[in-house]
């Protein structure tokens, strides 16, 4: 018996893909390939991928399965961009290649960044990224007796760590993560994710040693930029950096563990200034980040004045490279205020952060049952009508 | 030569949960995978895990439920144990740190699921399989020392003694493309459904039915292999999973009028009556015409509040958004049934053992047989865990009173040279891999799918032998040893075809219609000629056909309505 067939419209249209190949066994360096592959629109890059393979070169390696954005296989770089290459139309690819003149320049596929390549699109995450999902201690650490039954925690404590457990450990972030590229020792956004995924479970007995350690590790939660970079390349909406952020907030505020690194004091201090100032004044900024109140009577501790000095031949680098332009600025407390308008909105908005110090969690916020009225939606502030947007 | 107690091949749920049981006791374990284990397809069960865990809830009416499920093809012996020690097992995850959804008093709570009579289905979002697989990998990384890994080794064969013993397998090293000798007192295979032979599917293109195959090779049985469940809601074009939790929250199936149609094929459970029942129900719909015209369905998932389809349908949310430019939560989704699961597999008893000493199976690649005809939605990942967790447990035990056997070197170079070979077929000599990888899919879709008849199924079986002959010719472009995937694509193409053949085999061979066994020209159940399971061996070319009786304890047979 035959199935009925679908009748489905093809709108098959060619592409250029532009692969940067590798093949260790030839002795020589990365190359690039172009191939021609015909497809729909929206089905993905890395179905592009696999018709290349198929018909054209069986040896274009690339790791992938599910082919749904689940098993986190396909991590490479498109158009310069970390993400899963299942996960990106190929229609929406080639736009993005030609999004400035709308020309017909080919999509770029790379391997991900900060990783070493085995070979095409094959990289080894096992040094880069596995090794420093296990210096995490990436398993619950309970009070090793558990209840006969299950163990009663707040409903909202499961859904809240679930952000971080949708984790699919593609490596996008780790390959999109700019400090990574300055300190390839840096924990990273997807290990730092999975800490956290085991401090904001309440099942688990060592919170404040597993924060502790995070803290005082040089390459530990302070060594994050903010740079978003792991929050746009995140594929699954976990968005690393925002858990990175709750360990921050774990750590300093909650545990109040003052660490080493000075970074819960250049934290406190940053967020000061700007309050008080509405920008930043950096010259200030060193000084509070290791003096903090003592503005310009000038009486750090000798740890302080160990850091300020350490800080110096930044300071020096930055003058000799025209970034600071101007001596006075490093003066303390000569920066300007913003003028008075704009410092009432600075701390308005600091007024609204501390009114609405919900947690950013997607799986706790979901969206309003209510579906607001078409013109309604339309009139409404983006923050108002809904919660908030998925990554993208 | 690396040499282990038990060696487990595949690191999904079952391999997993076998290695770290087989580790608890005591013995030396190596678990094996062909991908990283955590890009295994268990990540794929969306919805849910059985377990008859509320108050109220009883182990046999979830069995019951599951027998009914299985058309009366399952094993009551096998089902009852999974029954029985599901709450148990449910526990143990919420104790290893499995983020289950919790109820407002903070205890486990449940959803509906299709089949069931009671909402018994445990869940963390709609992602509960890769939950359950992060944290057993968790325990993996803890316990490392007792559990080798061995990830990215793509097994090519397994090995037998002079006395048909299983005492290994050869492994090749997909990073550098050596290969080697692995001694095992014990082999579990955990290598997962063979969906890869069919196209469209839901399953991952891991998912080529190795261990399977590697079994019937080396003489173990094939049970129910015709037994092939097709989901009722995946993507019409790319064959993705929407998840049976969509229906469990209380999205409806409506016709291109827009009819609710499942009332006119199971009035009482609707969208909830077992997945065989849908998928012909939709399928019924679409082929008289009631269906739009790309072949499908709608789901209506705009029913549930929105709120909670955030909450726990959130990956429905990105698959409709990012592979079907749909948004669920505003408009209904197109579907139709696809292939998702494969009942059949190596025959085993509650142990996991099979028929050969030495050799276990577990999971999706078993047939133990607690599935049946059809599987009910959420019993996989029980079913992956409860046996994977026994085989683990038996293999080590026996581990204890044997002694190893060092395999064969001839093993190892027939390996070899059997890679060598299709390294050395020419460029252009025959037929593309990928091409007969294409036709092989296309086949078993056309003609062993929802319904299936004499001509259909012996069309795909000839083709499937024409196949696996052309297969012998095919050449590949990769001639390197790094990451060779054009190689391993060679090899699974050959799992793949002797899965088909076999599944093609037992739908010719089941003259009556049972479970996801639908034959329209023997469209009724027959208790008294095929109350039995169809067993396959290896005998030269091609398999040899048994049978095994049903083990029904408490439940007879009974019409089966929805």
């Amino acid at each position: 018996m035959e199935q009925a067939t679908a009748s489905t419209e093809s709108t098959t249209q060619s592409y250029t893909l532009k692969v940067r190949r590798f093949k260790p066994e030839e002795g020589e360096g990365p190359y690039w390939q172009e191939f021609e592959v015909e497809l729909d629109p929206t089905l993905s890059v890395l179905d592009g991928l696999l018709q290349a393979r198929d018909r054209e070169d069986g040896s274009l390696s690339v790791r992938c399965s599910c082919r749904a954005a689940i098993c986190g296989s396909c991590g490479v770089k498109i158009n310069g961009n970390s993400t899963l290459a299942c996960l990106t139309q190929i229609g929406e690819a080639h736009e993005g290649a030609n999004r400035l003149d709308g020309g017909s320049k080919p999509i770029v596929v790379e391997p991900m960044g900060n990783m070493p390549v085995v070979k095409d699109l094959v990289t080894d995450m096992e040094s880069t990224h596995w090794e420093k999902v296990r210096r995490v201690t990436p398993w619950l650490l309970d009070d090793g007796d558990p209840p006969e039954r299950e163990r009663i925690v707040p409903p909202e404590s499961m859904v809240d760590i679930t952000q971080t457990i949708a984790c699919i450990q593609c490596g996008a972030c780790v390959s999109s993560c700019l400090s990574m590229e300055v300190d390839p020792d840096f924990i990273g956004p997807a290990a730092l994710a999975k800490a956290y995924r085991f401090v904001g479970d309440p099942r688990d007995v060592e919170s404040r040693e597993r924060l502790y350690d995070l803290a005082q590790d040089p390459h530990g939660i302070y060594d994050c930029t903010h740079c978003f970079s792991c929050v746009d390349a995140c594929p699954k909406g976990v968005a690393p950096m925002d858990q990175i952020m709750r360990l921050r907030r774990a750590a300093g505020d909650e545990e109040g563990i003052d660490d080493a690194n000075n970074g819960r004091r250049h934290e406190k201090a940053f967020t000061k200034i700007i309050e008080k100032k509405g920008t930043l004044d950096e010259a200030l900024l060193l000084q509070e980040s290791y003096a903090a109140g003592v503005k310009g009577k000038l009486m750090p501790k000798p740890a302080a004045i160990k850091g300020l000095v350490g800080s110096l031949p930044t300071a020096v680098r930055g003058m000799r490279t025209g970034k600071m332009r101007s001596l006075p600025k490093l003066i303390p407390g000569i920066h300007p205020k913003l003028p008075g308008d704009a410092q009432r909105h600075v701390k308005g908005i600091y007024a609204h952060a501390e009114e609405h110090h919900t947690e950013l969690n997607l799986y706790i916020t979901g969206e309003e049952d209510v579906e607001p009225e078409p013109d309604e939606e339309e009139l409404s502030q983006p923050e108002a009508s809904s919660g908030p947007k998925e990554n993208e | 030569m690396p040499s282990h107690d038990v060696l487990v091949i595949g690191a999904g749920l079952a391999g997993q949960r076998a290695a770290l049981a087989a580790a608890e006791e005591g013995v030396s374990v190596g678990i094996v995978s062909k991908v990283h284990p955590v890009r295994s397809h268990s990540n794929a069960a969306q919805g849910g895990i059985n377990a008859a865990l509320q108050e109220g809830d009883t182990w046999e009416s979830h069995a019951f439920d599951t027998i009914k499920g299985s058309d009366y093809l399952g094993d009551q012996d096998a089902i009852a144990i999974m029954c029985r020690e599901a709450p148990e097992e449910i526990l143990h995850l919420e104790h290893l740190g499995v983020p289950f959804h919790r109820n407002e008093q903070g205890k486990l709570g449940t959803r509906a699921f299709g089949g069931a009579s009671a909402a018994r289905t445990y869940y963390v979002a709609d992602i509960t399989g890769q939950a359950i697989m992060h944290v057993l990998y968790e325990q993996l990384m803890k316990h490392s020392a007792l559990v080798d890994r061995y990830e990215e080794y793509f097994t090519t064969s397994l090995v037998l003694d002079g006395d048909g013993n299983c005492v290994g397998a050869v492994l090749r090293n997909v990073l550098d493309g050596s290969m080697e000798l692995f001694e095992a007192k014990n082999v579990i295979l955990a290598t997962g459904g063979n969906g890869q032979a069919w196209q469209p599917t839901t399953n991952a293109l891991i998912c080529t039915g190795d261990g399977i195959a590697m079994a019937y090779r080396a003489g173990a049985r094939l049970m129910d292999m015709e037994m092939i469940q097709y989901h009722p809601t995946t993507l019409a074009r790319k064959g993705f999973l929407i998840t049976e939790g969509a229906r469990g929250e209380g999205a409806h199936l409506l016709n291109a009028s827009g009819e609710r149609f499942m009332e006119r094929y199971a009035p009482n459970k609707m969208e909830l009556a077992s997945r065989d029942v849908v998928s012909r129900a939709e399928q019924t719909e679409i082929n008289e015409g009631r269906g739009f015209p790309d072949g499908t369905v709608a789901l209506d998932i705009t029913v549930v509040p929105r709120k909670r389809i955030h909450e726990a349908l959130r990956e429905i949310v990105l698959v409709g958004r990012d592979f079907a430019g749909v948004d669920i939560t505003r408009e209904p989704i197109r579907i139709k049934p696809g292939n998702h699961y494969t009942m059949g597999g190596v025959k085993t008893d509650v142990h996991g053992a099979t028929g050969v000493p030495g050799l276990y199976a577990a999971g999706e690649c078993a047939c133990v047989s607690v599935h049946g005809g059809n599987r009910l939605g959420a019993n996989s990942l029980l079913d992956t865990l409860i046996f994977g967790r026994r085989a683990g447990q038996h293999a080590a035990n026996r581990a204890k009173g044997v002694a190893a056997t060092r395999p064969s070197i001839s093993v190892l170079n027939d390996a070899r040279a059997m890679v060598d070979s299709i390294v050395a077929r020419e460029r252009g000599s025959g037929p593309r891999v990928s091409e007969l990888r294409r036709e092989l899919g296309q086949t078993m879709d056309r003609f062993v799918a929802v319904f299936r008849d004499e001509a259909g199924v012996t069309d795909a079986l000839e083709t499937v032998k024409r196949l696996q002959e052309q297969a012998a010719g095919a050449y590949i472009d990769d001639r390197g040893t790094v990451f060779n995937q054009d190689l391993l694509g060679a090899l699974e193409l050959g799992y793949m075809l002797d899965n088909a053949e076999c599944a093609c085999v037992g739908a010719l061979h089941r003259t009556e219609s049972r479970g996801a066994q639908y034959r329209t020209d023997f469209p009724e159940r027959n208790d008294d000629e095929w109350l039995k399971h169809i067993d396959l061996k290896l005998n030269g070319d091609g398999p040899e056909i048994a049978y095994s009786d049903v083990t029904i304890t408490d439940w007879q047979p009974m019409e089966r309505t929805y």
